[in-house]
């Protein structure tokens, strides 16, 4: 610690009672986790957060076997380079054996803890004087014992990852995206790839003495998945995970007053996950339920107001009042009845209990519908092989899709066979006798 | 004398020990349209890769307007095959095209206007405009090839490498992407192709490479494109380079 | 009455390792549970999911507490039901966050166990009052085992990490064949009507089960360790399904006999020492394995580059002989000309050893024996050269290379492959004599 930390530290922090700071420090902890996490969640590397947390502690327990006290900054950078070399091993092991990745960071993750594990129980011998709340507090973190001094390390880390992130926003939004273009621009991927799992690394070994090890790997992910479920932009998606998971830390330290405060905040950030699992616009659960639910109404609505004008077909231009039980004969309904009555409401059809009858702006709509339809047919009938990927395509999609020159075949071909549906409005009867009253003049609005 | 846009001398390139493309030696002029074509296994990925410094060469060199790649990247455009990438991404069409301008950007600048204004511009080349603000995912093959393409333009290069951009897309599309690359050989651009449809070779491309595993015929399409050509490209037994190539793997593992 | 066989009673060769029966007990339920989670563990391995030996031994925790609340004892039952049913919740949560919700597989496993870890923890501090250590789960206490109540003559968590080793046993007997088709072809597994997704949430529920049983004895941290890291090993030393699930399980029994030795030399933590045993045994057999080893793959790489350079030499000498054969090089030329240094010396060396060259005051000559070697290698080279320029049209002056770096790969079939191919006539594009 250099000679300006205390003072630092007394200007901002030791006006702030125990409480007081460890909000702070928790939603200092839980904003960078998120924007550092969204990095690891989007490569896939979820997972290295937890062997990082637990990688850690034989760098931990080696630091304090060589400097005999416990000095934070000494002990968080004993698990850094700790940190460091395990995830060093587990690209040595990925790269040189056939082992996988995900059995690569299960050997490295479980090997180094099990050597913390050895080096803990040394130095808890009586003459080492470790006691074994050492263990205890690196599994579940003590908020408790947060000092101004700790504050002070974990604000400066979150700036400076902060900092980084801004300035090389888009070499990391680059190479997360698409490696090999980025190597093809010169970019050195390897680098900027280190610095990304470097900042992981910095972030987990600061947070472990607040929240401990399996929490710390709970923060770097769940807020950032959460933020996925809301937006479609990194930038964004950042901010969220940061706020969510500053906010995670902040509500998670006062809910779970009389609960260990790690899990609280997890169990918040949690919270926040499922919440925006089932209500999150677009990806949300419940929006794409409600989204799926309209398309089929949509479509069950287009599959009535086709069928009347197919079965109306032969004696239009009238619109001839159609019997409902030749509509139920026609094809499979699900409540025909319902259907009916929205059809009614949107002005699409006059019906009663026994008959139903197309309106001028429904049979407009069902004949848009059915030359759409029947084109989108002929088209997979005649040019079935060209795009498969297309044949779910929603029908009124069709004009847009197929070149001008192809629809317009399509419809020749189509008014050769009497199937083209016409389209020109019908125009309503004049509401009083043309020409006959001498106070208004003829109007020409056809 | 037209200018030699891309040269490969000797090459070789292996995976795992084990070589994949034996001793290419070709050269392609300034301003053409080139189709790559082989069958599957051929290398024609690992063409344009090893090209583009992204695989280790065994031997051999690839020179661009004739110097190494390493200094000619702000001349070289690069069109991935589709499934390289992963379309959950949270970018946007927009965003992903402003990458094509990363490059000249350099470290520490972000897009500006005028960035964005290039990006657009090829945004509306290539046809997709209204779709900017769409993420990725929700596009159709097509229309996502056609985001690739924008990118490459917006990298304003000299010489690109198509990776397979007329697989698995809708008519509409092959014919807009023709067209756009018609263009560019229009202002001198060279454009390098992976194709696997050989029906429209000869209708797309000026020059054509013909490879498998080992160059059999580069060169204009009306002389190299013949059936004897295609018959050695296809239908040979190559057994014996199988052989020689499975022997290095094993004895040099 | 102990069960256990008292082999510190042999006359082993241990000397300062002597072991006491209590140490051999632990040195039995190491194993135990080494075993069970090696059979396990395996498969994991295989299908890439190695990480949910880790999720699952952390999500487990609530089912413990609850199966401990509603029990009102630490009795194993209703602790194995408790992380059963953990185990399958877990399994689909994590499918379904997944398949449904599109969240990467990897962020789901993380989600999942972590917040039910935290939701454990949370449970164990507010309902449960001392008995449950959690840092105990994790840590384990193998020292106590020895000081636990016994179930038939031996030691509670020896009986029931054995009970659980006898389910995964039966379990991999009754269904191999299941479990080899659904770990390499999920996909053709479940045409042929054998359901991949419930041999996934079988083997799931297997781990968690596992992990249980051990937590007693060796803690969490051992289980992972333990389901990873002998089988990891096993997959470095052999190819084949079998074979590495036994040699598997005999990692871990070693692991847990040398970690107990060591844990006792050095008087530390025994749970801890049996991982880093294992450990050290993974690294052992990423150096060393005779197939897939680092060091393996550097032997055979100098061994290459040192037959390479005979071959090499071998080679130059016969051109010299053919050009004019009285003509000779000097022993200096020769090893300038293959590149100097050290590897060239001992190539000469080698080679005189083996009679293929001959000293002749300070020049060097070729043996009737290495001539026939050198004429081989000549003879793949040229006819390389011939294949290159009629089968792959590639123009005079390039060849020389390629045939240079190829000529070493030809044996005796290739070469005869390769002569039913071209058309020599005896000669090779350059005009020169193949030989036979």
């Amino acid at each position: 610690m250099t000679v300006d930390q205390p003072v630092i530290a007394a200007l901002f922090f030791d006006g702030l009672n125990l409480s007081q700071k460890v909000m702070f420090g928790t939603a200092l902890l839980g904003g960078i986790s998120g924007v550092v996490g969204s990095f690891a969640v989007l490569r896939g590397r979820s997972l290295v957060g937890d062997m990082l947390a637990h990688a850690a502690l034989p760098g931990v327990c080696l630091a304090f076997l060589i400097m005999g006290s416990r000095n934070m900054l000494g002990l968080s950078l004993g698990a850094l380079l700790s940190g460091l070399l395990a995830i060093g091993m587990v690209s040595l092991l990925v790269h040189w054996t056939r082992t996988k990745e995900d059995a690569a960071i299960g050997i490295v993750l479980s090997t180094f803890y099990g050597m913390g594990v050895v080096l803990l129980s040394i130095i808890q011998k009586p003459h080492i004087g470790g006691n074994k709340a050492g263990l205890d507090s690196y599994l579940f973190g003590e908020p408790g014992n947060m000092l101004s001094a700790d504050l002070v390390l974990l604000a400066v880390v979150a700036a400076v990852l902060l900092v980084i992130v801004f300035t090389f926003f888009k070499e990391f939004q680059l190479v997360s995206f698409d490696n090999d273009f980025a190597r093809s621009q010169g970019w050195p991927t390897l680098l900027l790839d280190l610095a990304l799992m470097a900042s992981l690394a910095v972030v987990t070994i600061v947070g472990l003495p607040i929240v401990g090890i399996i929490l710390m790997a709970a923060m770097i992910i769940i807020p950032a998945s959460t933020a996925r479920f809301w937006t479609n932009r990194l930038h964004i998606m950042l901010l969220l995970a940061g706020a969510f998971g500053a906010a995670a830390g902040v509500l998670g330290t006062k809910l779970g007053r009389g609960l260990p405060a790690g899990a609280a905040i997890v169990l918040t950030a949690t919270g926040f996950f499922v919440l925006s699992l089932l209500l999150a616009p677009g990806r949300g659960v419940v929006s794409r339920v409600l989204a799926e639910v309209q398309l089929r109404n949509r479509i069950a609505r287009e599959h009535l107001l086709r069928s009347l004008y197919e079965l109306s077909e032969s004696d239009l231009p009238k619109r001839i009042l159609l019997p409902i039980h030749k509509l139920r004969e026609y094809r499979h309904w699900r409540f025909l009845p319902k259907l009916l009555a929205g059809a009614v409401e949107s002005g699409h059809v006059e019906s009663d209990d026994e008959t139903v009858k197309l309106t001028p702006l429904g049979l407009q709509r069902a004949a848009e519908l059915t030359k759409a339809h029947r084109l989108w047919e002929m088209y997979l009938v005649q040019h079935a092989g060209i795009a498969a990927d297309h044949v779910d395509r929603d029908a009124d999609d069709v004009e847009h899709l197929l070149t001008a020159s192809l629809l317009l075949e399509l419809e020749h071909e189509l008014a050769a066979e009497g199937r083209l549906p016409d389209i020109t409005p019908e125009v309503p009867d004049s509401p009083h006798e043309l020409g006959t009253d001498p106070k208004n003049t003829p109007s020409s609005d056809f | 004398m037209s200018t030699t846009a891309f040269e490969i001398h000797d090459m070789t390139v292996a995976y795992h020990r084990r070589p994949v493309l034996w001793d290419i030696d070709l050269q392609i002029p300034e301003g053409k349209l080139v189709g790559i074509v082989g069958p599957n296994g051929a290398g024609k990925t690992t063409l344009i890769k090893a090209a583009l410094g992204l695989v280790p060469l065994a031997s051999g060199k690839v020179e661009i307007y004739g110097k190494s790649y390493k200094d000619q990247r702000h001349l070289v455009g690069y069109v991935p095959q589709r499934e390289s990438v992963d379309w959950d991404f949270p970018v946007t069409v927009r965003d992903v095209v402003l990458m094509g301008t990363y490059g000249q950007l350099g470290w520490f600048r972000r897009p500006g206007k005028s960035q964005y204004a290039v990006a657009d511009r090829c945004l509306q080349e290539v046809g997709i405009q209204p779709l900017a603000n769409r993420q990725i995912r929700q596009l159709s093959g097509g229309q996502q090839q056609r985001v690739f393409l924008a990118r490459a333009l917006a990298q304003d290069a000299q010489l690109y490498f198509l990776d397979e951009p007329f697989s698995g897309v809708d008519a509409a599309t092959e014919a807009a992407i023709f067209e756009l690359l018609q263009s560019l050989r229009s202002t001198s651009k060279t454009v390098l192709v992976v194709h696997h449809d050989l029906q429209t070779v000869r209708d797309y491309f000026d020059y054509v490479i013909l490879l498998n595993m080992r160059l059999v015929a580069c060169g204009p399409v009306e002389t190299t494109f013949t059936n004897e050509n295609l018959q050695k490209t296809y239908g040979g037994r190559l057994t014996i380079l199988d052989e020689a190539a499975e022997a290095m793997r094993q004895h040099a593992k | 009455m102990n069960l256990l066989p008292n082999i510190a009673a042999l006359p082993l060769p241990i000397g300062a390792f002597s072991l006491s029966p209590s140490d051999w007990t632990i040195i039995w339920t190491g194993a135990a549970t080494n075993v069970a989670c090696a059979l396990v563990g395996c498969f994991l391995v295989l299908r890439r999911m190695s990480m949910m030996g880790d999720a699952l031994s952390h999500a487990v925790l609530p089912g413990l507490v609850v199966a401990y609340l509603l029990s009102h004892s630490l009795d194993i039952i209703p602790l194995f039901f408790g992380a059963a049913a953990v185990g399958l919740l877990t399994t689909f949560l994590i499918q379904t966050l997944h398949q449904y919700a599109r969240v990467p597989s990897d962020a789901s496993m993380g989600v999942v166990f972590t917040s039910l870890f935290a939701l454990g923890v949370v449970l164990v501090k507010k309902f449960v009052s001392g008995h449950f250590d959690i840092a105990c789960v994790y840590e384990g206490s193998l020292e106590l085992v020895v000081l636990a109540d016994t179930v038939g003559g031996l030691p509670r968590p020896l009986f029931t990490t054995l009970i659980v080793l006898l389910i995964n046993g039966l379990v991999l007997i009754l269904l191999w064949k299941e479990l080899k088709l659904s770990s390499f072809d999920p996909a053709l597994a479940t045409t042929m009507g054998l359901s991949a997704t419930a041999m996934h949430y079988l083997l799931m529920t297997l781990v968690a089960v596992t992990a249980v049983a051990s937590f007693e004895a060796v803690g969490s941290i051992l289980v992972v360790a333990m389901l990873i890291v002998p089988a990891a090993t096993a997959h470095l030393l052999t190819d084949r399904l079998a074979i590495m699930v036994g040699i598997s399980a005999g990692i871990g029994i070693l692991a847990a006999v040398l970690g107990c030795i060591a844990a006792n030399y050095w008087d530390t933590n025994i749970a801890g020492m049996m991982t880093v045993a294992a450990g050290a045994l993974y690294g052992l057999a990423v150096f060393f394995s005779p197939r897939h080893g680092v060091c393996s793959a550097l032997v055979r790489n100098l061994q290459m580059s040192l037959r390479v350079l005979h071959e090499d030499l071998l080679a130059m000498l016969y051109r010299v002989e053919e050009f004019d054969d009285s003509k000779h090089l000097t022993v200096a030329e020769a090893r300038e000309a293959i590149g100097g240094g050290w590897l060239s010396r001992w190539s000469i060396a080698a080679l005189v050893r083996d009679n293929r060259i001959e000293t002749a005051g300070e020049q060097l000559l070729l043996t009737d024996l290495g001539r026939t070697d050198a004429r081989k290698l000549v003879r793949s080279h040229r006819l390389w050269e011939t294949y290159l320029v009629q089968h792959l049209g590639m123009p005079l002056d390039h060849v020389h290379e390629p045939a240079h770096r190829v000529e070493h790969f030809i044996d005796a079939r290739l070469q005869q492959e390769l002569e039913a191919e071209v058309d020599t006539e005896g000669q090779d594009p350059h005009g020169r004599q193949i030989p036979e």
